[in-house]
């Protein structure tokens, strides 16, 4: 099992190796600050757009939403409009819940055998370490606006300003990088100690943490420890957003790992599970209302199959049916 | 059963050492469900009918196997948006992992609903992605061998389709239709189980899964008329096969067949008695269930196909059906786009009470306990639920009922009002958190009977909860593989407890114009507290 994260974790390893050696030594600044990015970016685009319209390719047959409440029934049953949806406004409250809050995360139990009895306890730790990761993510990603923007915008100084609250220490303590950090941390121990985790965990699924892992401590170095250059980064950032990008001097090799790092994972998640944030919407399960009965669902590929009619059973029957006594269409 | 409760409950649910790959399935016998034969795949023009058997070391597949299995595999992908979406999405959290009852039953890894599609999975991976070509098992990525047939045929019989995974996937991810993929998939090859192939052949041919033909199952009706006769002193005469009747009644062939559910099917034809519906039933249309669904879309819709033919040849209005969990999840989800438009049915209209039911308006067939429940709310039964005075009721939910629609307070408003007594389980155990009998999905058979308990552990386990704490001795459900499986699963686990459909209970409690005092309920016990029988309340 052990050699899915050690492959993981060696291959992010050689990866921030080979960004550092190729700036700090080959001075390959042009390749990893420039090229690499623009590149990754690019991937990232058009793979995210091909895989999405691979799934669109293949049609919706059948109307398959997973109810979880009271469906749409006599006017006195109260129907439960956001678990068992059955119109259009209902999907995209469930959907919104799923996507924004998961929901159904958010149900987690945990089954145990206590004295020979099975017990189940509300498990809300992978919801909390879920949301905290993907929004401190968000909100990482959402300051990191500032280095692509000129001037920077009100409301990402609102963010930043939201994300230093407790004004711990100097400079000021983002809380995002560190609960992003913390959370990567808390997903990546499930997956090592939790025994039947572990047992189903891929290289697949320890390499974005890994990854993740590199991203946010570089970053935290960098801003609380290393001292980089954050005007010689803006310059370079704007020169990329801008298509006039060039390398400015100064810029401190721990930059080029953590941005070979973000075009690493930029490139590497249309291909991988990280697509589950495009899947989400295109799943059968939870997009779809459950009104089968009230509209018809029209598969595209319906095959016309010949079925066991009528006539024919009549004719396998006929006799016994007459001495039983039940009606036939042909007489014998 | 060899092993005692007590010392099954002991699950061992440590992960084996070896990477899950490498593990081979255990097919010794009481581990596998027997296999289809010959004359069945026949008769149904399935491929590879041959005499063979899971323990084998030889199955006897055909020589261009895996190009079969990789041609079935694209085609599936192409045809289906679930199947791609679920096969790139997972990101193995885990959530899912113990939600299974046939993983907390015998604490198999590969019954983790992530690690079973991951059977499908890797070669999804292998074979399809470019990342699995190139970094092989590294990315999840393993080669098609036989092993792995074998592996999915052990696996895919251990689910029974109930979709209580897909509930806690925060991606949806529906195990239920992972399992059909595969299944449609050994099909190919000819592998596949007798107890599923058996009632498909037979349901095909005389209209049932029991291959009951038209004489004997009119046989089996009028048998039952005459124990209502001799409990109510009312006489009965339904129908079949009548055109110009206003409805078309369906129910699972099992209710005709075997109790408890012959009891239910009591309960409906005193129903409609009660209060004159003008309905029939069809010897041709004599299945609600469908194996089709266990089997492949096309048998599904081949059988299911019937119900609509049967319901214009008579020219009813509309289709009521009995109560049957997965013939439900068909009628529901299924069966307007594969048989639709039913454009020569009107929408469903309860002529007892004007009611109409906008819910079906589209496909035409309600279920009975909508039908009952509107009855009821309506005051158009006359009741007595102290009838079922001596039981002490609890419900349970059936997987596709209760995840596939949302039938869920429709019973529950029935069961009030036909007894005093009813007692929920746990909520983590009931509703669409219910847990399955373990043994849907044509896994009701024999020969894995050990397995099947194990896999109906956490519903019974609840059952037990109840048992003890409100002295519950009745099981109530609207499912007919529950009535056929749950007993012997309460026998096992909770001895006391019995099994029940809901319309058994609307039966007893129902009072028909013109009956005489009940002194036996349906299933001819004497009722406690009639003649002079001393009610241990």
């Amino acid at each position: 099992m052990n050699v899915h994260y050690i492959s993981a974790l060696l291959a992010v390893v050689v990866l921030g190796f080979l960004a550092y050696l190729g700036t700090e030594v080959l001075g390959l600044q042009s390749l990893f600050g420039i090229f690499i990015p623009y590149l990754a970016v690019c991937v990232f685009i058009v793979g995210a757009i091909m895989k999405v319209m691979n799934w669109a390719k293949s049609p919706v047959p059948f109307r398959i939403p997973t109810t979880c409440g009271q469906g749409k029934s006599l006017d006195w049953i109260a129907q439960n409009k956001i678990d068992n949806p059955s119109s259009t406004v209902g999907v995209v409250v469930r959907m919104f819940f799923e996507v924004l809050l998961f929901r159904s995360l958010f149900r987690n139990t945990k089954a145990g055998i206590k004295e020979g009895k099975i017990t189940y306890e509300w498990e809300i730790f992978l919801w909390v370490g879920a949301l905290a990761f993907h929004y401190s993510f968000l909100t990482v990603l959402v300051r990191h606006m500032r280095f692509f923007l000129e001037p920077v915008p009100y409301c990402i100084k609102i963010v930043e300003t939201l994300d230093g609250f407790f004004q711990v220490g100097l400079p000021g303590v983002l809380l995002s990088g560190v609960v992003l950090l913390a959370a990567v941390l808390f997903l990546l121990a499930r997956r090592v100690v939790m025994p039947q985790i572990s047992y189903i965990s891929l290289m697949a699924d320890y390499f974005p943490l890994f990854l993740i892992i590199g991203i946010a401590g570089t970053g935290l170095y960098m801003r609380y420890f290393a001292r980089v250059d954050v005007v010689a980064i803006k310059e370079l950032t704007m020169g990329l957003v801008t298509f006039k990008a060039s390398v400015p001097a100064g810029v401190n090799s721990i930059v080029f790992v953590h941005l070979f790092f973000v075009s690493v994972l930029f490139a590497y998640f249309p291909f991988s599970k990280l697509m589950h944030a495009g899947g989400i919407f295109l799943s059968p399960t939870r997009n779809m209302a459950s009104n089968n009965r009230m509209v018809r669902h029209v598969n595209p590929w319906n095959p016309e199959l010949k079925f066991h009619t009528y006539a024919a059973y009549e004719d396998d029957f006929r006799e016994k049916m007459i001495e039983a006594g039940l009606p036939v269409d042909k007489e014998a | 059963m060899d092993i005692k409760p007590e010392e099954m409950i002991n699950i061992d649910n440590k992960p084996p050492q070896k990477s899950w790959m490498d593990v081979r399935p255990d097919l010794s016998k009481g581990r596998y469900c027997y296999p289809s034969q010959p004359k069945a795949l026949e008769y149904l023009g399935m491929p590879n009918p041959r005499e063979w058997s899971p323990a084998d070391d030889d199955w006897k597949l055909p020589p261009n196997w895996q190009e079969i299995i990789h041609e079935g595999f694209k085609e599936r992908l192409g045809k289906y948006r679930s199947l791609k979406v679920f096969m790139d999405t997972c990101v193995r959290c885990g959530a899912c992992a113990d939600k299974c009852h046939f993983f907390i039953g015998t604490g198999d890894p590969k019954n983790m609903p992530v690690l079973r599609a991951e059977l499908l999975r890797s070669v999804y991976r292998n074979d399809f992605t470019t990342a699995g070509k190139i970094l092989g098992k590294l990315a999840g990525a393993r080669k098609l061998t036989k092993d792995v047939i074998k592996e999915w045929f052990s696996y895919f019989y251990q689910c029974t389709e109930c979709r209580r995974c897909s509930v806690f996937c925060p991606y949806g991810i529906d195990t239920a239709e992972i399992t059909m993929m595969a299944r449609e998939l050994l099909h190919l090859l000819g592998i596949s189980i007798h107890w599923i192939m058996d009632p498909v052949s037979n349901c095909t041919r005389t209209g049932n899964h029991l291959g009951i033909q038209p004489q004997n199952f009119k046989e089996i009706i009028e048998f039952f008329c005459e124990d209502i006769e001799e409990i109510t002193g009312v006489a009965i005469e339904p129908s079949f096969n009548r055109k110009g009747a206003e409805i078309l009644f369906i129910t699972p062939s099992g209710d005709a067949f075997a109790d408890p559910g012959t009891y239910s099917f009591m309960g409906y034809l005193m129903l409609f008695e009660a209060i004159g519906l003008d309905y029939t039933l069809s010897t041709y249309a004599s299945e609600g269930g469908n194996f089709g669904l266990f089997t492949s879309s096309d048998m599904m819709k081949k059988l299911n196909a019937k119900m609509y033919h049967e319901a214009r040849r008579l020219g009813v209005k509309f289709i009521i059906g009995g109560e049957c969990g997965h013939m439900w999840r068909v009628l529901h989800q299924y069966m307007d786009t594969m048989n639709g438009p039913a454009d020569f049915l009107e929408v469903p209209k309860s002529p007892i009470t004007g009611t109409v039911f906008e819910n079906a308006k589209s496909t035409k067939m309600i279920h009975i306990a909508e039908f009952t429940a509107d009855l009821i709310k309506h005051n158009k039964l006359k009741l007595d639920p102290s009838r079922n005075d001596h039981l002490k009721v609890t419900f349970h939910d059936s997987c596709n009922p209760s995840r596939a629609m949302g039938l869920l307070d429709e019973p529950r408003y029935v069961l009030q009002n036909v007894c005093n007594y009813f007692y929920e389980m746990p909520p983590n155990t009931i509703r669409e958190n219910t847990f399955c009998c373990g043994s849907g999905s044509g896994l009701n058979t024999e020969e894995i009977m050990e397995l099947r308990l194990r896999g109906g552990l956490p519903r019974a386990n609840a059952v037990k909860h109840v048992h003890e704490k409100y002295g519950v001795n009745m099981l109530a459900c609207v499912c007919a593989i529950d009535r056929a499986v749950l007993p012997p699963l309460m026998d096992y686990w909770v001895p006391g407890v019995g099994v029940t459909g809901l319309h058994e209970l609307v039966g007893n409690a129902l009072i028909l114009d013109g009956e005489g005092e009940r002194t036996m309920n349906l299933r001819m016990e004497d009722l406690p507290g009639a003649e002079g029988d001393d009610d241990d309340e």
